[in-house]
């Protein structure tokens, strides 16, 4: 129960895909122009990396140390191929708004970086739950960027909901506010840089205040910085 | 030759952070005389807009980061930003447009950075670049100079427009930059970028009625009062030589270049020279003493490439001017060019 409990938390928060180990940026910043296309990306990877970090786990006593890496991209690219199927046949129009994105989730490094780090070591069950809770810490990350771009940069959330949920969901379609002017920049990529750089600083201000709160633990020895310029 | 030697205690200069900002600041005076005689009292109305917000703002943000109120905004960096960005949008771009770029160059490129001293970048040049690319139509809606207005307007008007996008008679800003043949004009350099697009040379382009002999009309007597301004500063120790001689040099350099290459699509060195943000760019912007290089050689180097980007964006880019992203750009490798220009020690050998 306890490891359930640590994978939680280390996927949802502690060692969150996005925000703390920034693996997978390239979906990340591209896509969540808005909520919509954020969610159906965020689903598209969790898909991928239950399904990846199961198979990896079930392969792990038989795929020789040397040729891993290929083998694990191979169950990814699989994967990705079922689930880009899947979209095409189902959600079309997300499809086509979400474009190149979706094959190159194979290239996605926290998907394989689960691989290789936690389900190539673990058993299958802990695998998928590991999959599940770092494929949920990268889509809650990208459904929040993706409103605070959408509500930045026109005003509204949930607009086109209705190309990944059915038709139904064009209620869902929230206007906040009304701009005679969309704010590009939002929507443009710097917006997601911004965003995405906010977002990091929120969550070390919200990690400061709990350590402040909680009794100060010895603090752990730091591992040299790297430096880009030397001194002398 | 005579040696003085200085020994301690050291005579002070007594600049103080805020003496030096506002005088930077009052340098600033006769290219904001030149820009309000040619382009209305809009520039005064949003120079006051902008005060007023980053007053507000740099104060909100002090007091969320719990640090005394008073000493930051006194220092009167927040109202330069705020003046140098109410000189660069158009006088009469709706208010929240330099509520945005104020919000913008304050919150997030001067205090989230850890406020003055440690911004990579020139907060208001960042501002701008970030209502350039927000808001295009409204960032290049320059109005003509007050003379080739159809319908030129007051006070009130402009104060009007700013607020609520209509005059009391109900034109549209669009409308009121209209000239005097009825079409919309844009600023020189975007006149001439687009003339040359289109096939004519800079002479023929150069015929239409918002330039004079050498550059726009108005825009050439705003660019001469920021270099008034300038000089003072030079001359007050303000700033160094370095910067604005390299920056001035260089994009002189490379735009007689091009007419010698191609003067009928080149607009040539003066024009280059008094056209656009030129000489703020060069006297108060790149000179930002916080986001600009600080060894005398590095300086030199700083200018020079912001000059050459100037010139090639305005000549090749997408944009008429240059000055914003060029300063930005450079502002990145700001670290890169004084890491390599250290001076030596006196005393000891070369830099390996």
């Amino acid at each position: 129960m306890s490891e359930l409990k640590t994978l939680y938390k280390e996927g949802v928060w502690v060692n969150n895909p996005a925000l703390v180990q920034l693996l997978g940026l390239c979906p990340l910043l591209a896509v969540t122009s808005t909520v919509t296309n954020a969610l159906g990306l965020g689903l598209a990877t969790l898909l991928v990396l239950i399904g990846s970090n199961v198979t990896v786990s079930i392969v792990r006593n038989w795929v020789p140390k040397d040729i891993r890496i290929p083998v694990f991209v191979m169950i990814i690219a699989g994967f990705v191929t079922i689930v880009q199927l899947l979209m095409n046949a189902y959600t079309f129009d997300l499809y086509q708004s979400l474009g190149i994105f979706i094959p190159l989730i194979v290239t996605n490094c926290a998907i394989i970086g689960r691989a290789e780090a936690y389900a190539s070591k673990n058993p299958v069950h802990l695998s998928a739950f590991d999959g599940l809770m770092m494929g949920l810490g990268f889509m809650i990350v990208l459904v929040v960027l993706g409103a605070m771009r959408e509500l930045i940069g026109q005003g509204t959330l949930f607009d086109g909901a209705d190309l990944l949920l059915g038709p139904w969901a064009q209620s869902l379609r929230i206007e906040v506010f009304n701009f005679d002017n969309q704010f590009l920049l939002a929507i443009l990529p710097p917006g997601a840089f911004l965003g995405l750089g906010l977002l990091i600083a929120a969550k070390n201000v919200i990690d400061a205040q709990i350590k402040s709160k909680q009794v100060a633990p010895p603090e752990a020895e730091k591992g040299p910085r790297a430096r880009v310029t030397s001194l002398t | 030759m005579k040696l003085t030697m200085a020994s301690s205690p050291h005579n002070h200069s007594h600049k103080s952070l805020t003496r030096l900002m506002l005088s930077v600041i009052a340098a600033c005076i006769p290219g904001l005389i030149a820009q309000v005689f040619f382009f209305g009292t809009g520039v005064l109305i949003q120079l006051v807009l902008a005060l007023v917000a980053v007053s507000i703002f740099e104060a909100a943000i002090m007091l969320i980061r719990k640090r005394p109120v008073w000493p930051a905004l006194s220092d009167g960096s927040a109202w330069l930003t705020a003046v140098l960005l109410a000189l660069s949008i158009p006088p009469l771009a709706p208010w929240w447009i330099i509520v945005i770029g104020c919000l913008f160059s304050i919150v997030i490129v001067k205090q989230l950075y850890g406020g003055l001293g440690f911004n990579l970048f020139n907060p208001a040049m960042a501002a701008y670049v970030l209502l350039l690319v927000s808001f295009p139509v409204q960032m290049t809606a320059w109005l003509p100079i007050t003379d080739l207005i159809n319908t030129p307007i007051g006070f009130a008007d402009q104060l009007r427009l700013i607020f609520t996008d209509f005059t009391a008679s109900g034109f549209s800003l669009d409308q009121v930059r209209a000239g005097v043949d009825g079409l919309t004009m844009a600023t020189p350099l975007d006149t001439v970028k687009t003339d040359i697009a289109h096939g004519l040379t800079v002479t023929e382009s150069m015929q239409k009625p918002i330039f004079n002999e050498w550059a726009g009309l108005g825009w050439m007597w705003v660019n001469l009062g920021f270099l008034a301004g300038g000089l003072y500063l030079l001359k007050a120790k303000i700033i160094n030589w370095h910067i604005p001689v390299s920056f001035i040099a260089s994009l002189a350099v490379c735009s007689a270049i091009g007419y010698i290459a191609s003067p009928g699509t080149e607009p040539g060195t003066l024009f280059h020279l008094l056209s656009g943000a030129t000489m703020m760019g060069a006297f108060f912007i790149a000179t930002d003493p916080v986001s600009a290089a600080t060894t005398n050689k590095g300086r030199l180097i700083y200018g020079a490439l912001i000059g050459l980007l100037i010139y090639l964006i305005r000549t090749f880019g997408g944009f008429p001017d240059a000055i914003a992203f060029s300063v930005l750009l450079i502002n990145i490798a700001v670290p890169l060019i004084d890491y390599y220009t250290q001076p030596r020690t006196y005393g000891h050998g070369a830099v390996k």
